[in-house]
């Protein structure tokens, strides 16, 4: 029944970062997993205070990296061994220490689009609409403020527990989120 | 302890901002401030500068690189020459993103931003030169490996390719780092502006960033990641650039010391071009609370530690020229010294060596004006030293019989004049449409030179 609810979630709006982080770490404690907590800039504890413990990240650089330096490397050896092999003075055709700038800037190309392009994913960016973005005061999310956000689909959400939940994390305001 | 953070006095951000005041200070010069008159002149004279630069490469595309002194032996000339000198003047930017943000330099964080500009344009004028250097600039696409219909692959054993590869990866790397970090900053002018217009773009720009607290903690995951990325690589693009040189057997050209020599050029000219740009664009914009007199300070102390890089390499490059005995390096070092050249090589000297020195005096690393002066006199002698290199190497190289000068005609010239335009032209115009400097590490600043105080 969860999802009919009208709402998506109740916002706390808050005017420090060291009172955002109380109130993520409150929700994280009463067993909220899905509750989201806005900041105009990264706060340091954020993410863990709000249960986020690992970004994959730095795995998925090292996989594109490996797989643009690998790539890069059996381009030129395919071209100059097996497609157009082409004998200079008895040179040998496998001439690896010369292909190695190429397969290093590849690396480096693939890691970093391969980082740029999983922030994205990850973040489930391109994102243009979205509830939060009605709530009053937003706006003031990438100035001055600090919001916490209980979903009520996060199955911890009981109505009364959630407001005096956020009442009790003195916050500027409470407000409802509308769908 | 709720109540918000005001920065108190550090020497990289003057005392009494809040997140809200930097936020606005930021955002304003994009959204609410008018446009005036000095802004406005420069912008009209680069533009006038960029429509004579293209109206030029037009020219050249339908006449030929014959418009410009180039001959044989001197077939490179100002092309490669303003090439080298922009790709250097790109190396600043990526360092002081990537290395200073690793070395948790703090003094980065008001200057990262368009220093990173800086780089993009400056790369960007450098790719052009060598496509309209080449004779057939219309076959430029024969250097991208891709299975042709003439079975030909690109030369992997060239270190003209190797560049390929080197520029085009520097500046998309260079495009991706500025963009993932001007993320927040496009969602700020989302939210900031007042018009239809700039909300719709602003917003397409920003993604749909909320600033949620995972996306803040893979943000900053990557963005370390792509300054880990991006520190090997600035060593890498200006390491293959003098590779261009050092793999060829010209005297003048056939040295080891030339990649840790070029990526110290690189950075002695970028920093010097960061001066350039960041002593009106403070005064201009007001900006004197992020911009301190502390950031020059720090920006002329690595200029002084660089040109003493660069003089080093000058002094190797003599003294193995007569250590190696070998008889066309030295003629080639002594027509430096007195040949046709010289007085391009010697000013080159008086501006690289000579004038940094003045930078030992602490009163001297905090005068703008005398910085502004001294940051020009860089960006001459090193482009003095890209001719040099250039230029003068080849004009004196094997066989008498082969010898020849170089002469600049005035085509020469309105290329190295219109990429400067061109460049200014860019700059001036991210200046109005974009935040110039980082204003979610600003607020990070703020909170944490309040929480210093505390």
């Amino acid at each position: 029944m969860m999802s009919c609810d009208p709402r998506w979630a109740l916002m706390a709006e808050y005017e420090s970062a060291v009172a955002l982080v109380t109130a993520a770490q409150a929700a994280h404690d009463a067993g909220y997993r899905h509750a989201e907590a806005y900041a105009p800039y990264a706060i340091e504890g954020l993410s863990e205070a709000i249960g986020f413990r690992r970004s994959r990240i730095p795995a998925f650089t090292l996989v594109g990296g490996l797989v643009g330096g690998a790539g890069g490397y059996f381009l030129q050896w395919y071209a100059a061994v097996q497609s157009y092999p082409e004998e200079i003075g008895a040179r040998p055709l496998h001439s690896w220490p010369m292909f190695i700038p190429v397969t290093f800037e590849m690396t480096i190309l693939f890691a970093a689009f391969t980082a740029f392009f999983a922030v994205l994913l990850g973040n489930g960016l391109p994102r243009l609409a979205h509830p939060i973005f009605d709530a009053p005061d937003f706006d003031l999310a990438t100035r001055n403020r600090f919001f916490l956000c209980l979903r009520t689909d996060d199955p911890a959400f009981e109505q009364t527990k959630a407001v005096a939940l956020l009442e009790s994390t003195a916050p500027l305001r409470v407000e409802e989120v509308a769908r | 302890m709720t109540t918000p953070p005001v920065s108190a006095d550090h020497e990289v951000l003057r005392p009494g901002w809040g997140y809200a005041s930097v936020t606005d200070k930021i955002a304003g010069l994009v959204l609410t401030r008018p446009v005036r008159w000095p802004w406005l002149a420069a912008f009209l004279a680069t533009f006038a500068g960029t429509v004579v630069y293209l109206s030029a490469m037009t020219y050249l595309f339908i006449k030929g690189v014959g418009i410009w002194g180039i001959n044989i032996p001197v077939a490179w000339g100002f092309a490669i020459a303003n090439f080298v000198w922009w790709v250097g003047i790109g190396h600043a930017g990526t360092f002081i993103s990537a290395v200073l943000l690793l070395l948790r330099q703090r003094w980065r964080t008001s200057i990262n931003r368009f220093a990173e500009a800086m780089t993009l344009f400056a790369a960007g004028m450098a790719g052009l030169f060598p496509i309209l250097h080449l004779g057939r600039p219309w076959f430029a696409y024969w250097l991208a490996p891709y299975p042709d219909h003439m079975n030909l692959w690109p030369q992997w054993r060239s270190p003209l390719v190797w560049d390929v590869f080197a520029i085009s990866t520097y500046l998309l790397v260079s495009a991706l780092f500025w963009y993932l970090g001007m993320l927040p900053d496009l969602a700020t002018l989302r939210d900031k502006a007042k018009t239809r217009g700039k909300q719709v773009t602003y917003g397409l720009l920003a993604l749909g960033w909320r600033g949620e607290s995972r996306h803040w903690a893979r943000h900053e995951t990557a963005y370390l990641l792509l300054a880990g990325l991006a520190t090997p690589l600035v060593v890498s693009v200006h390491s293959v650039v003098a590779m261009d040189f050092g793999i060829g057997n010209t005297p003048g050209y056939h040295s080891t010391i030339f990649p840790p020599y070029f990526v110290c050029g690189a950075l002695f000219s970028g920093f010097a071009m960061v001066l350039t740009i960041a002593i009106p664009l403070r005064r201009a914009f007001d900006l004197k609370d992020f911009i301190t007199d502390v950031h020059l300070d720090h920006a002329a102390k690595v200029l002084l530690a660089t040109g003493w890089l660069v003089a080093y390499g000058y002094l190797v490059e003599n003294f193995m020229a007569f250590f190696s005995g070998d008889r066309y390096e030295i003629a080639m070092t002594v027509d430096r010294w007195a040949g046709a050249y010289a007085p391009v090589y010697w000013a080159m000297l008086a501006f690289n060596v000579l004038a940094p020195q003045v930078l030992w005096w602490r009163a001297a690393r905090r005068n703008a004006v005398l910085l502004f002066a001294l940051s020009i006199v860089v960006n001459v002698g090193m482009w003095m030293e890209r001719v040099t290199i250039v230029v003068q190497s080849t004009h004196h190289d094997f066989m008498p019989s082969a010898w020849g000068l170089f002469v600049p005609t005035r085509w020469d010239w309105i290329f190295l004049f219109g990429s400067i335009s061109m460049f200014a032209w860019l700059f001036l115009t991210f200046v109005r449409l974009l935040p110039t400097i980082s204003i979610s590490e600003m607020r990070e600043l703020v909170k944490e030179k309040h929480d210093d105080e505390l």
